[in-house]
């Protein structure tokens, strides 16, 4: 067994692991926070995506272990402190960029990761850059329209239909 | 996935001796080997992680030669590696951007996957493979798909790439994994044009010596216009013939001299 | 403008709240005290005698509860299909058993031959690894034509032959349509495979099954879009347990796509496994799993011809299919390849004569079953792509040989027995053109060619059939179950009303839309309306979700159940106003005396119901609460006319889609953002059909695209923002709401539109190349511009 401490969200949380304890299975089995998803078993789907140490990884393919230390942040987190939702969330809601929810958490991180390193994207370079993201509902239309409007971009004059 | 012990060494030294372990085995970004696992295909006794090793990151240029930690991650050469375009933009196109902000270049290479992009770089640049035991000319590392020359618990610190004059990467996509269905690494030097192609032989990464002899002489896409490929131990799969692959090896290798920068 | 939280508004969803903060509910989020995990042990091999098992050493691992293998589950029954179909000779087709674990035989990759149940999923992995399998393999068939020779292996040995039946429709035009295709002036044939696919919601697979001793009652969580039919269909036909002692629970579903329609052997596992060892027993699918076990969609081989006259006027129709069983009957798979694919073979064309004749055939794959569409979009894609070919055979414009044929009066009783309510095909085209710039197209067309790729314009019409119905109907046709919805108006006494609806929602967004009926018609906010769904000790006996029935059905049977309170809530209403209730009207949660100025609010006459103090006692029952089970009459028939537009890169076959322009009539609108949602997702769900995803075995019978690394999932970069519009509206004659359902048509019209137009892009730079089978991969296409 592993013992690792990191913080989530903020707090400060520890627990021991076995080696092979995916960081996923951490978060959802042990700190029960469940908006981190599994989709697939082969590192391709993004449901899982979560922030370690500000950058997006995909809690199903990295270790709880090679975490220890680190500052881990999950959908959970993402909300303003008054419980609202946040700017990306609220897109996501006012543009329709969600169906039935599964791909979500990972969508949202993504989208969060892809405006902290480029805040006024494109719409083709937000399509690229969910290339590890899928999603099975959406075709993708409104997640790009929400995503350019979280960038506070007017969404008709990047994205035309 | 099998249980294992996970070791995070403080430095090469510690990572080395780790790995003398039995059944024991160096843990990069993971991106491939935590899949290969999950599916019970691996059962290492041991996972030394390599990933938060100081000696084993960064991104350096010196003299024409830009010297890569094994540990790096390919988002940091996409962002870092600007004094070689060509090997950057490879990079900033490797899987998607959760698995570039963890997998490694060491991890590429020592997996040396047929249809990954790393090694046609490092094979099309006549880079040179450093380990903690010894330098390995890129010429001599790669000997078919999955295999190297790596001994047991070897350990790929840097690599160095000689940056050329002018090169490009171009990767036609695999639909479905998004690996490379074919792509092909250019690079022009002072000395000559190497061109290595990846994803499309059953013999994993390798030069295209014809392309090479050819673009040396005369570095345009009109070179390669009397050449042809032949399609014999190309990969023939779900995704492509091996004709197809053939086919496509000559057009990545004329786009990517079009576009060398 | 609709008032927001009413019939016409895009409310913002409610849903969205829970999903976009992690704090969804899923099967897999649910963790009971004390359970243990079980783990599938499938077959490798696709066909295949198992000789023994032995599991003794497995059962000694630690942590281990169980081992379950066939021998378990003796007296216990097979999974049922749901649906009967007779051949064209008046037999029943051939239907084998189908056990929850592998009895003496493996029949497909996948099939599960054991399950360890341990403490831990890891644990039950271990354990699992000593297991004594040994199993003799057979040869597989494969290829259903080879399925179909003499002297073929049999997938059942207890079967006459590989053939579950040979199904004629409508069998007395049969040798009218064979005159008429004789006689005809032009004849275009065109052979065809609809590939076949995996529908791959996000969410895999889950069960949780649990059982409590002190009151003998059984619970099951389960990824479903119909737990209704998952508790009758595992009580009454796996494991004998009568409804009252069984609950099925379906919480937040991460997409279904048809593929949570069914019953499936590790539902009846966990629920049977839960009560033997007296834990709760969870099992969660891998998507490696999901590939193997999940029922998969499509996969039909066809021929058709179409016969015209002269000035194209289509004079017949002749298919011939062969439509893939797999090894099992999936709950609904007989009825795919035939009433839902051969009762559309008209399509929206005035085509006199039709005979559609499908050979369903048994194989050592997975099951195949309903995906988004099913049956709808292979009967489009072979119209649709012979009706392109015979335009361009008779040198007549695609748009013009459509619109020469297309049905233009109402109603309309097609030669394969569905009579269409209402439609108008000319104005969807109209429309379409109008969307997509058609008339720019050939000035795009000249740029493309400039910068050295090929651009090509892809029409298609389609028509399906939605709300599948009325029960008394498909009873006659086969389906072993009725086809109604349900929904209970439970109103509270404050006035807030709880819905209980048995339509399920897993992305839809029926908390939200059905609200949204319920407020129009109450006049009271749609905050306070809750819509519950997914539980059977919660919700009235209900079918659930598929085939775009949801709003159609589901949502008439709400109306009908709020109609009852409202008129209910009259009658209290004209008790508290001392009129007549004939004069009483209701208008925005108020209920006024025709011509005074007297009311009665709401929420007076809700309190009034449930504090009867004032009350007509002697005349009615207090309470406010209803509930209505809708059947319909007829089945709805959205329509709409799709364009593709695509460019080929003729170096390497790569097709882009550049534009992609949907026009849909589907009658009235609840919520324009969530049916242009819907939309959306069936158009990437088409395209994926048609340009990447190819679910595929070799000949032993493995599966070559088993995981995310060969299964092409279409991402964001492989689409281009979509142009849809449903402003052309022929509400649907025969039920409340005027509606028609929205759920599969992007995935119905999209496929045959961009194949289309990829034949357009190389037809047009000289290509002789008529048909490329999906998907068209570069590979493919590229093969087809170099043969």
């Amino acid at each position: 067994m592993n013992k690792v401490s990191m913080t989530v969200n903020g707090r400060t949380v520890s627990a021991d692991v076995e080696g092979r304890t995916l960081l996923s299975s951490l978060l959802r089995d042990d700190l029960h926070l469940t908006g981190t998803h599994v989709g697939c078993d082969t590192s391709q789907c993004g449901a899982c995506v979560v922030h370690v140490d500000g950058k997006a990884v995909k809690a199903c393919t990295m270790l709880a272990a090679e975490a220890d230390g680190a500052d881990v942040k999950t959908i959970e987190g993402m909300a303003n402190a008054d419980g609202s939702l946040g700017v990306i969330q609220q897109a996501f809601r006012d543009y329709h960029g969600l169906q039935c929810g599964f791909c979500t958490p990972g969508m949202v991180m993504s989208a969060a990761a892809l405006l902290e390193e480029n805040p006024k994207p494109s719409e083709a370079e937000v399509r690229d850059y969910l290339e590890g993201n899928i999603c099975r509902c959406t075709g993708y239309h409104n997640i790009v329209k929400a995503i350019l409007a979280a960038s506070g971009q007017q969404v008709e004059a990047v994205a035309a239909e | 996935m099998y249980n294992f012990d996970f070791v995070s060494p403080g430095s090469v030294a510690d990572a080395v001796s780790a790995l003398q372990a039995e059944e024991a085995q160096a843990l990069g970004g993971g991106q491939t080997l935590l899949p290969t696992m999950k599916q019970r295909l691996a059962q290492p006794s041991t996972l030394v992680s390599l990933s938060g090793l100081s000696e084993m990151l960064g991104v350096s240029s010196d003299g024409g030669v830009m010297t890569i930690g094994g540990a790096t991650t390919h988002a940091t050469v996409a962002a870092e590696a600007g004094a070689y375009p060509a090997l950057a933009g490879l990079a900033s196109h490797i899987g998607d951007p959760a698995v570039r902000n963890r997998g490694t270049l060491g991890g590429s290479l020592a997996n040396n996957d047929p249809a990954a992009c790393y090694p046609s770089a490092v094979l099309g640049s006549g880079a040179t493979v450093v380990t903690n035991a010894r330098e390995i000319a890129a010429d001599d590392y790669f000997q078919g798909m999955f295999t190297t020359a790596l001994e047991e618990g070897e350990i790929i610190t840097a690599v160095k790439f000689p940056i050329p004059e002018k090169g490009n990467y171009q990767k036609f996509l695999q639909p479905a994994s998004r690996f490379a269905l074919v792509g092909v690494f250019v690079a022009k030097y002072a000395d000559g044009v190497r061109v290595a192609v990846t994803g499309a032989s059953e013999d994993g990464v390798h030069r295209w010596s014809e392309a090479e002899a050819a673009l040396s002489a005369n570095f345009s896409a009109a070179a390669l216009d009397g050449l042809s490929v032949s399609a014999d131990g190309m990969i023939t799969d779900l995704h492509g013939t091996d004709a197809y692959r053939a086919h496509l090896v000559k057009v990545m290798t004329g786009r990517a001299v079009a576009a060398a920068a | 403008m609709p008032k927001d939280g009413g019939i016409g508004a895009s409310t913002k969803r409610r849903e969205d709240l829970r999903f976009l903060t992690g704090r969804g509910k899923y099967t897999d989020d649910i963790n009971l005290q004390n359970q243990t995990y079980a783990h599938f042990v499938r077959s490798d091999v696709a066909h295949g005698t198992i000789n023994s098992i032995n599991a003794s050493a497995a059962e000694a691992m630690p942590g281990v509860a169980r081992v379950f293998t066939a021998k378990d589950f003796e007296g216990v029954g097979g999974v049922p299909c749901g649906w009967q179909v007779t051949d064209r000779h008046g037999q029943p087709m051939q239907e084998p058993k189908h056990p929850v674990l592998a009895e003496g035989k493996v029949r497909h990759v996948g099939d599960p031959i054991a399950v360890v149940v341990a403490d831990t999923l890891e644990q039950a992995q271990d354990a699992a690894e000593k297991l004594e399998i040994d199993i003799t393999e057979l040869p597989a068939v494969i290829d259903m034509k080879d399925a179909l020779q003499d002297g073929a292996t049999k997938v059942h040995d207890d079967l006459t032959s590989n053939l579950c039946y040979d199904w004629g429709f409508v069998e007395e035009n049969r040798d009218a349509v064979d005159e008429a295709i004789k006689g005809a002036h032009h004849v275009t044939t065109l052979e065809l495979k609809n590939n076949r696919l995996v529908a791959n919601p996000m969410e895999p697979r889950v069960a949780v099954g649990d059982y409590d001793f002190s009151t003998d009652e059984h619970t099951l969580y389960t990824t479903s879009q119909n737990p209704h039919v998952i508790r009758l269909l595992m009580g009454a036909f796996v494991l004998g347990i009568p409804e009252h002692k069984l609950r099925v629970v379906a919480p937040d579903v991460g997409g279904g796509f048809g593929a949570k329609i069914y019953h499936y052997a590790e539902e009846a596992f966990c629920t049977f496994a839960a009560k033997a060892i007296g834990r709760p027993v969870k099992w969660t699918s891998s998507r490696s799993e999901a590939f193997m076990s999940d029922a998969h969609g499509r996969d039909h081989v066809t021929k058709i011809e179409l016969a015209m006259d002269e000035n194209g006027k289509f004079l017949a129709l002749r298919t011939d299919t062969h439509a893939n069983m797999g090894a099992y009957l999936s709950t609904f798979a007989p009825s795919i390849p035939t009433w839902l694919h051969g009762t559309l073979m008209a399509g929206n064309y005035t085509t006199p004569l039709i005979y559609v004749n499908v050979k369903a055939v048994f194989t050592n794959t997975v099951p195949v079953d309903a995906y988004r569409g099913a049956g709808r979009p292979e009967a489009t894609f072979q119209l649709e792509r012979v009706v392109d070919k015979a335009a361009r055979e008779m040198g007549i414009d695609p748009v013009e040989l459509r619109r020469r044929n297309f049905i233009t009066e109402f109603p309309y009783a097609t030669p394969v027995a569905v009579e269409y309510d209402t439609g108008d095909y000319h104005a969807t085209m109209d429309k379409l053109l109008e969307m997509s710039d058609h008339a720019g197209f050939e000035a795009r067309a000249a740029e493309s060619k400039a910068n050295g790729k090929l651009r090509g314009f892809g029409i298609a019409h389609y028509i399906e059939a939605c709300g599948i119905a009325p029960s008394n109907l498909v009873g006659q046709l086969g389906a072993r179950a009725g086809l109604y919805e349900s929904a209970t108006v439970r109103v509270n006494a404050t006035g807030s009303i709880s819905v209980m609806t048995g339509s399920h929602s897993h992305g839809q967004g029926h908390e939200t839309s059905f609200a949204q009926v319920v407020s129009e018609m109450i006049g009271i906010d749609a905050n306070q309306i809750d819509i519950v769904h997914g539980d059977t000790s919660k919700t009235p006996m209900g079918m659930g979700t598929y085939g775009s029935r949801s709003i159609a059905v589901g949502g008439s049977a709400m109306v009908r159940a709020t109609e009852k309170i409202i008129n209910k809530a009259k009658k209290i209403a004209s008790h508290l106003l001392e009129a007549s209730e004939g004069d009483i009207e209701f208008k925005n949660g108020e209920f006024t005396v025709a011509g005074t100025d007297k009311s009665v609010a709401w929420g007076d006459v809700t309190l009034a119901a449930y504090v009867p103090h004032n009350y007509p006692l002697e005349e009615m029952e207090p309470g406010l609460e209803e509930t209505a089970f809708y059947d319909p009459a007829n089945f709805t028939y959205p329509s709409g006319a799709y364009g593709c537009e695509v460019e080929v890169d003729p170096e390497t076959g790569k097709v882009t889609v550049l534009g992609f322009s949907a026009a849909d009539d589907f009658g009235n609108i609840i919520n324009p953002m969530i049916v242009e949602g819907q939309v959306h997702g069936g158009l990437a769900q088409g395209i994926g059909q048609a340009m990447i995803e190819n679910c595929a075995y070799d000949d032993q019978g493995q599966l070559l695209s088993g995981s995310y690394m060969d299964y092409a999932m279409p991402r964001a970069d492989d689409l281009p923002m979509f142009k849809v519009d449903h402003s052309s509206i022929t509400p649907c004659t025969h039920n409340p709401l005027g509606v028609k359902g929205c759920g599969e048509a992007g995935a119905i019209g999209s496929p045959p539109a961009l194949v289309n137009a990829v034949v357009d892009a190389l037809q047009r730079a000289g290509h002789d190349v008529t048909h490329i089978d999906m998907p068209l991969s570069p590979d493919r296409v590229w093969a087809a511009m170099n043969s």
